[in-house]
């Protein structure tokens, strides 16, 4: 059945079509080398991937449950939907809780990703709870932090930790629809390990996390 | 009926601060089997009896015993004793009553996996098990059969108690991981898997605790005594947690696959309240509810999985038609809100969605469409969600409405008759 090949490459059906690729790539670095692009939320290339958006699952036949395209690594003979309807269900719904709960004026990509999917964030009604933030915290001269706009792709947060900065100014409060990007105690940025070196403002999709100047001009109108 | 209590045997005979009483009512003999039989035998043992893991998951545990020995060191077994799912209080009683059982389970795995090292993670709600655990393993080191030897033999080992915080998701095995290690309680992605890649990074057995004394009969008795117990496919005794509006609740020690009838009206005595039979929520929050017709259901894994059920952790709640099932949905909408760790968008949002629109089902406020949405909701949450927290957080929903007469047009559930008290207990 598998076919030993040369350099250990490994066969795959992604979409219906067969392919040997390298083994230990993830489904989402196999699908790119099928021409297949799989959506992503808080995958970042410099980043290690947590697989926390949920938004590149796909279908791997014969698994209980959906896999993160971003972490899961291919094996021989996998047989993987990309865009199944399953798989747009799940997509479709993640967009539509997030819109429901987040602002996403300033996530140009993941509004594409909505039309994409038809998600409707509407259909939780307007009583749907958005998340309780406290707004901007305009805290230190070098950025704002707006939390109305946070999705909690923790990219700041690995940036700042091991993956980049060694800093660990950033961690997180409360838990569930209630959990947030945080100081340590809620200190204030100045008051924390914050070397203000600007990673985690370069990494944010949202616009959470913004330069002051920039915010400053917004608030003029100037942008 | 005849069937004579295992694990649970000592529970009320012996005294449970004391090692010499332990020791005079049988305990470490299976530790002294053990230590005779060596390692490779004992996995063998394990394996063959093909126990499956008693904390809900069912996973083999004679794989996972047998990976984490072939793994080089330093490696860990750890007792998961983080019992939260609502309904179950099984380890709680073993735990109070009978702890020196745990710490030789603990001892007999760490042996046969080549550990140096064991913690038991202990709910913090549990203040009674955390002293008379810590006490067990306490005593064996006064007694010089912890720290450089076990028993009488020279094998280097370490017992740690910890405890919980009071998070649910702390009893997910790596977010308990995280939690020893002095981290927030996140779940980590699996793979690698713990016996690759566990606690510290190192090799890791855990197992829960009915799993880990599941192994003293074991070595004692033999594989093939252990299976004469249940189906093949899920043998060995088992405890049930029977809680609700039963007329004896309480712990029942009976062989897998007991009938759920036995469960309710041998065991149990039967229902109050109304008297007749509602529904019952086997495996707690993230259960499954079944009716009067699945009482013949055998209350093993396979059985239970083949009628879209799961024993789970042996939780059987029992409602008579007399409950507001839709207060009882509400408050395990809440418990799943309250609980996720907001780790992964379904779970983190989906918990949050899902419990408002049982909210507006509980209030007789139900929006068209608002059923199709739930389903979309959970199926998302079950499909997409890291751990098991979010892949169960609509279980018991799903099954209540599908087994519930759920009637869209009038809001309520057919089986279920006027509220009673029970409702403001559960508000």
């Amino acid at each position: 059945m598998t076919t030993p090949s040369h350099n250990n490459r490994i066969w795959i059906t992604i979409d219906g079509r067969s392919l040997q690729v390298p083994p230990d790539i993830t489904i989402r670095e196999a699908a790119a080398l099928a021409g297949v692009e799989i959506p992503t939320i808080c995958y970042h290339d410099a980043l290690t991937p947590n697989a926390v958006c949920r938004i590149c699952v796909v279908e791997w036949r014969g698994a209980r449950t959906l896999v993160p395209a971003c972490v899961a690594r291919v094996a021989d003979n996998a047989i993987i939907q990309t865009n199944s309807r399953r798989v747009r269900t799940a997509r479709r719904t993640l967009l539509e809780m997030l819109a429901s709960a987040v602002d996403l004026s300033q996530a140009p990509e993941i509004q594409a990703m909505m039309q994409e999917y038809d998600a409707d964030p509407d259909r939780f009604g307007p009583e749907a709870r958005r998340r309780e933030t406290g707004g901007v915290k305009d805290d230190n001269p070098f950025y704002v932090r707006d939390y109305d706009k946070c999705i909690l792709c923790w990219r700041c947060v690995q940036v700042c930790a091991e993956d980049v900065q060694h800093t660990f100014a950033l961690g997180f409060n409360h838990r569930g629809f209630d959990t947030e990007i945080a100081t340590f105690f809620n200190l204030g940025m100045k008051e924390t390990t914050c070397v203000f070196c600007g990673n985690c403002v370069g990494v944010c999709p949202t616009g959470a996390l913004k330069g002051k100047r920039l915010y400053e001009l917004e608030l003029r109108g100037d942008s | 009926m005849s069937y004579r209590p295992i694990l649970t045997a000592r529970i009320g005979k012996v005294d449970p601060t004391s090692l010499d009483d332990y020791v005079a009512h049988g305990g470490f003999q299976a530790l002294k089997r053990a230590l005779a039989l060596g390692p490779d035998a004992i996995i063998d043992i394990v394996t063959q009896a093909n126990v499956l893991g008693r904390g809900g998951a069912a996973f083999p545990a004679g794989i996972k015993w047998k990976a984490v020995s072939t793994e080089p060191g330093p490696k860990y077994v750890v007792a998961n004793a983080d019992e939260s799912e609502p309904g179950t209080f099984k380890d709680r009683i073993i735990m109070e009553g009978d702890p020196f059982s745990l710490v030789e389970g603990v001892i007999i795995a760490s042996y046969a996996v080549g550990a140096h090292q064991a913690y038991i993670y202990i709910r913090g709600e549990y203040p009674l098990a955390i002293t008379r655990v810590q006490n067990a393993v306490d005593a064996c080191y006064q007694a010089g059969m912890l720290g450089e030897r076990i028993l009488d033999r020279r094998y280097p080992l370490d017992i740690e108690v910890r405890r919980g915080a009071g998070a649910y998701i702390c009893g997910e095995e790596t977010a308990l991981f995280e939690s020893i290690e002095g981290k927030r309680g996140f779940p980590r992605i699996k793979p690698p898997f713990p016996t690759q890649v566990g606690l510290f990074g190192r090799p890791t057995l855990i197992n829960n605790v009915e799993t880990l004394i599941n192994a003293l009969p074991l070595v004692q008795h033999g594989p093939d005594w252990f299976r004469t117990m249940g189906p093949l496919d899920s043998p060995g005794p088992k405890l049930y947690c029977l809680s609700g509006r039963i007329r004896r609740p309480g712990l029942v020690e009976a062989p897998m696959g007991t009938t759920l009838y036995d469960l309710i009206y041998n065991y149990g005595g039967g229902v109050t309240g109304s008297g007749e039979l509602g529904g019952v929520l086997l495996g707690g929050a993230a259960g499954t509810f079944v009716t009067a017709d699945d009482l013949d259901v055998f209350m093993d894994f396979g059985s239970l999985r083949e009628i879209d059920a799961a024993l789970g952790s042996g939780v059987v709640i029992v409602f008579d038609t007399s409950v507001d099932m839709k207060a009882v949905l509400r408050r395990i909408a809440r418990f799943f809100a309250h609980e996720s760790c907001g780790k992964c968008y379904p779970c983190q949002l989906g918990t949050q969605r899902q419990l408002e629109i049982i909210e507006r089902l509980a209030a007789d406020r139900l929006r068209p469409g608002d059923l199709q949405l739930l389903s979309e909701v959970g199926q998302t949450m079950t499909d997409a969600s890291i751990c098991g927290l979010g892949q169960t957080a609509h279980s018991a929903i799903r099954t209540a409405l599908k087994r519930f007469d759920f009637d869209p047009s009038t809001g309520h559930f057919a089986r279920f008759g006027p509220p009673s008290g029970v409702q403001e207990a559960l508000a």
